[in-house]
């Protein structure tokens, strides 16, 4: 295992940038997710460090090792890619072991290894298959498999789940981790998909159009985005995002519809800035006392899990979960709480405000 | 566990030593395609390019291949010659006809046996290798062929023509003046089906279905759902494979060449068997050139046309 | 309703027969006449089927004839022609479809180029250089001639091939270990084989075709392929009808074997060379 560094990584394609300046230490056995919209270029990060494509400036270093200009056979890093890049001429044994044939490892190693990961995959009895006959989730298993078998310094996940139905998505998801738990590899993985990255990561880095975010913890993340955008990104249903202006004489926020929310504490900036003020929906309390807006409810969703109520408030649709099957109808009025300590400020920049 | 070491290690210590000379790596992985393409373009170069430079070159020289004393710098006295040359001009005549014949001919049967082939049926299969044959006969064979064909002494042709009433005898068509281009035309058209209807029908058969099941829904007729759906479609595919078939059908001389050899009296000749001639039969090397470059000159004014043609369409668009 | 489409079906596979008859017909002859005896060659006419037939004449050929000799230098120039144009093309093919480089526009340029315009142009230029090497009247030359001319069509059909096949493969390969080229090898040439089926056939197919390079550069009858023998035969023996079709025959069997090999591949193999035939 190694810890990966990256310094100032920037890469064009022709005159177009697509990764402005990235910094990043990965630090040995860590599981760290870069997560993004598509086109943020966080697969192309993750190819980079694989050594399929080309750095345009910066450096990247595998375990302390300068990796710019080796060749991805020479940067001992195993991958597993989306379309899990199976190799349709040969068994599943024949695609685990393929790297240590290359390497020209002894055939009982080989054997040894690829009995041993096939075990922890379950796939000891679909070895001489081959992926032409094998299900969508073990075609998944063998690829997650030729990585292990090599026990490489570093682990690279290029959204590795997409290709999988929502059931099959959820178990795999739970055997990367358990994987990652035993194993303790450092691995970088790739996911447009925030439930993703919440549930796998340590660390999240979250991207968007060429720059980092945000790098931190799942919970951080989610209690404390760094701009907009990681709020917008992170959680589901997602933010809801109210304009307005900010009050420094109550220390209140005054939406654009003049009515008034309470902020608790005064933050710095200045009187009468634009803001945006961020609640998620599971932190809006419909209902009971202290409810400071009356709401009519626009529309109701019932998840099973719990409802999703829009009411129009605050100038907006402002979006409630709740764990309770509200029965509110709709065309109903209702009062609704934002508490101040679930509240999130950002500034005309979308800076987060403290 | 040992093995993995040792596999590292050895990682370790040729990385190492590629840290040292990162220079050459960069070049060698920027050189590969390069060292892929190279066997190819190399002989390209030297077997088609290189020649099509002397062959310009031989165009204002006298090369002829019989006259050791021949090789001489002559200006302009070959296009001089050519201007005079009847059998040129008759060359250039025929070879619009042959051209403009064989491709709508090639392309009207090609439609028509494509659309027959879109449709499911049982031994489609079979039917479409069958009917597709030709276009793997041997162009020289599919020549002789019909020329037997035609010949009455052994062809049915000749005599079917007379039994119908449409000649007075039973001759050979490739021996008469007046309609002796018709036969290596036929010949070229028996041949030539199977291209148009492969290439129209890989075209129809990647028309979405459910755009005719649309039409269907939104009332149109079989005539309307051709004319709305599949000619659209088919356009690009058509004007693409005329296009370029035209060229290459003006310059295919192989039928010619083996069914009439240019006669009788220079009736068949197209200006690419004409430059065979001249080369293979005269061997005179540096007229043949200077035909050949008349030939290039006119292939690009086509290829000129064709493009302001089709910006000029497209600007309407 | 019905009735109609019962007259349609009943026009239809009319047509489809009049194709069939069309394309037929002149091979139907062509073997025909070659099993016909000479003497009911010319007294029977125009009859559908001899009232005698017999192979005679595909003995003559094979025992009396430089045909076994034409049709055995056929087979090394095309097969030769076929193997190396496969090599180069795959490799070239390989380069086009997976790299983006500086050279690449050029490269396709030429090839195209080399498809635009009329080869009959090359025929003396082409025996002017290969005469001082010795390359006149060689097999030798005519494959070099065969390769250069049909390595462009070879690299576009190859290239579709490649295109097909996804990029992720080498990927895999080149972290699993190998280099580039181990990767081409082992990994996407095997993924290819079909593809490299058919464009042996093609190449095989015309180089089997070719005339006019081989009346030019061939000469004697040691080192004549097919079409070159059978169009002397016919200006010397033009009366023998016979033993020219048995002959014909004979060149037509090696075009149908590759015809049925790469007739699943005519669509690509088209489009790749729009202007070849």
């Amino acid at each position: 295992m190694a810890s990966i560094d990256i310094t100032d990584i920037r890469k064009n394609y022709g005159a177009i940038p697509v990764l402005h300046g990235v910094d990043l230490t990965i630090r040995d056995g860590e599981f760290v997710v870069l997560v993004g919209p598509s086109g943020c270029g966080k697969s192309t990060l993750l190819r980079m460090i694989a050594g399929l494509e080309d750095i345009t400036a910066g450096e990247i270093q595998i375990g302390g090792i300068r990796v710019n200009d080796l060749q991805p056979k020479d940067r001992d890093i195993a991958m597993v890619f989306q379309s899990y890049a199976l190799y349709p001429h040969m068994t599943v044994a024949g695609n685990m072991s393929y790297s240590l044939r290359l390497r020209r490892a002894a055939k009982q190693v080989i054997a040894g290894k690829v009995a041993s990961a096939a075990a922890i995959l379950g796939l000891d009895t679909l070895l001489e298959r081959r992926p032409r006959a094998l299900s969508g989730g073990q075609r998944q298993r063998v690829a997650m498999g030729r990585a292990i078998v090599r026990a490489p310094k570093a682990f690279l996940f290029d959204e590795p789940l997409s290709n999988l139905d929502a059931r099959l998505r959820e178990t795999m998801r739970g055997e990367i981790k358990r994987l990652h738990q035993s194993l303790g590899a450092t691995s970088i993985y790739v996911t447009h998909d925030q439930i993703e990255a919440m549930t796998l990561a340590d660390r999240i880095v979250a991207m968007n159009a060429g720059l980092v975010q945000q790098v931190g913890s799942p919970l951080d993340l989610y209690d404390r985005p760094a701009n907009l955008f990681v709020a917008g990104f992170i959680g589901s249903p997602a933010m809801n995002m109210l304009g307005g202006t900010y009050r420094a004489a109550d220390a209140a926020f005054v939406a654009h519809d003049n009515s008034v929310v309470p902020l608790g504490r005064a933050y710095g900036c200045a009187d009468g800035a634009a803001v945006t003020l961020g609640i998620r929906p599971e932190h809006v309390v419909v209902g009971g006392a202290g409810g400071h807006v009356t709401a009519p409810v626009d529309l109701v969703e019932p998840t099973g899990f719990g409802t999703i109520l829009h009411l129009r408030a605050l100038g907006t649709d402002l979006k409630a979960f709740t764990l309770e099957r509200k029965t509110a109808q709709v065309g109903e009025t209702t009062s609704v709480a934002l508490p101040p300590d679930r509240l999130h400020l950002f500034d005309a920049a979308g800076s987060r405000l403290s | 566990m040992g093995v993995r070491n040792t596999v590292s290690m050895t990682a370790f210590v040729s990385s190492d030593r590629q840290r040292s000379t990162p220079v050459l790596r960069r070049l060698a992985v920027a050189s590969e395609p390069y060292l892929y393409s190279a066997p190819a373009v190399i002989l390209i170069v030297a077997v088609m390019l290189a020649p099509l430079a002397l062959g310009f070159s031989y165009a204002f020289r006298d090369v002829k291949l019989l006259n050791p004393l021949s090789g001489g710098f002559i200006g302009l006295d070959h296009f001089r010659a050519l201007i005079d040359d009847k059998t040129f001009a008759r060359a250039l005549k025929n070879t619009f006809f042959w051209a403009g014949a064989s491709v709508a001919l090639q392309f009207t049967f090609g439609l028509i046996l494509a659309l027959l082939l879109n449709r499911p049926f049982w031994g489609r299969g079979i039917v479409q290798a069958l009917v597709f044959l030709p276009w793997a006969v041997p162009s020289f064979l599919s020549g002789l062929n019909w020329a037997w064909m035609f010949n009455p002494v052994i062809g049915p042709i000749p005599h079917w023509l007379f039994a119908l009433g449409l000649t007075d005898a039973p001759d050979n068509i490739l021996s008469d003046p007046h309609n002796a281009m018709w036969g290596p035309i036929i010949a070229n058209v028996w041949w030539g089906i199977p291209f148009f209807a492969i290439t129209l029908l890989a075209a129809l058969q990647a028309i979405p279905r459910d755009l005719y099941e649309a039409a269907s829904i939104d009332g149109a007729n079989a005539f309307q759902r051709f004319k709305s759906i599949t000619l659209p479609f088919l356009a690009p595919t058509i004007a693409i494979t005329i296009l370029l078939r035209t060229v290459w059908i003006a310059n295919f001389a192989d039928l010619i060449v083996v069914m009439t050899n240019g006669g009788p009296a220079d009736r068949t000749q197209i200006v690419a068997s004409y430059i065979f001639t001249q080369a293979f039969r005269r061997l005179d090397f540096g007229y043949a050139s200077a035909i050949a470059v008349v030939l290039l000159v006119l292939l690009m004014a086509y290829a000129l046309l064709i493009v302001l043609l089709r910006q000029s369409l497209l600007k309407k668009a | 309703m019905t009735r109609r489409f019962i007259l349609g079906t009943v026009a239809h596979r009319l047509a489809i027969l009049v194709y069939i008859i069309f394309a037929l017909f002149p091979l139907y002859w062509l073997l025909k006449v070659s099993v016909t005896p000479n003497d009911l060659l010319y007294s029977e006419g125009v009859r559908m089927w001899p009232s005698r037939a017999g192979l005679e004449h595909y003995i003559f050929v094979l025992e009396h004839s430089d045909f076994p000799k034409f049709f055995k230098n056929s087979v090394i120039v095309s097969a030769s022609t076929a193997f190396i144009v496969t090599i180069l093309a795959s490799l070239a093919g390989y380069a086009l479809s997976r790299f983006t480089f500086r050279g690449k526009y050029w490269i396709v340029v030429l090839m195209l180029l080399t498809q635009m315009f009329p080869l009959v142009m090359l025929v003396a230029p082409i025996f002017k250089m290969l005469s001082p090497l010795g390359l006149t009247n060689s097999l030798g030359g005519l494959i070099l001639v065969y390769v250069a001319f049909n390595v462009p069509f070879a690299t576009f059909l190859m290239q579709s091939f490649f295109d097909g096949i996804p990029k992720d493969l080498e990927e895999a390969a080149m972290i699993d270990g190998a280099t580039r080229f181990r990767a081409f090898r082992q990994i996407i040439l095997p993924l290819t084989l079909p593809g490299i089926a058919a464009t042996l056939g093609f190449v095989f197919t015309a180089a089997w075709s070719e005339l006019l390079f081989a009346l030019m550069l061939i000469s004697g009858a040691d080192a004549s392929t097919f079409p070159v023998g059978l169009l002397s035969f016919v200006s010397k023996f033009s009366v023998d009808f016979g033993q020219m079709m048995a002959a014909g025959v004979m060149a037509l069997i090696p075009a149908c074997l590759f015809f049925l090999l790469i007739q699943r591949y005519l669509v690509q193999g088209l489009t790749a060379g729009a202007v070849k035939g």
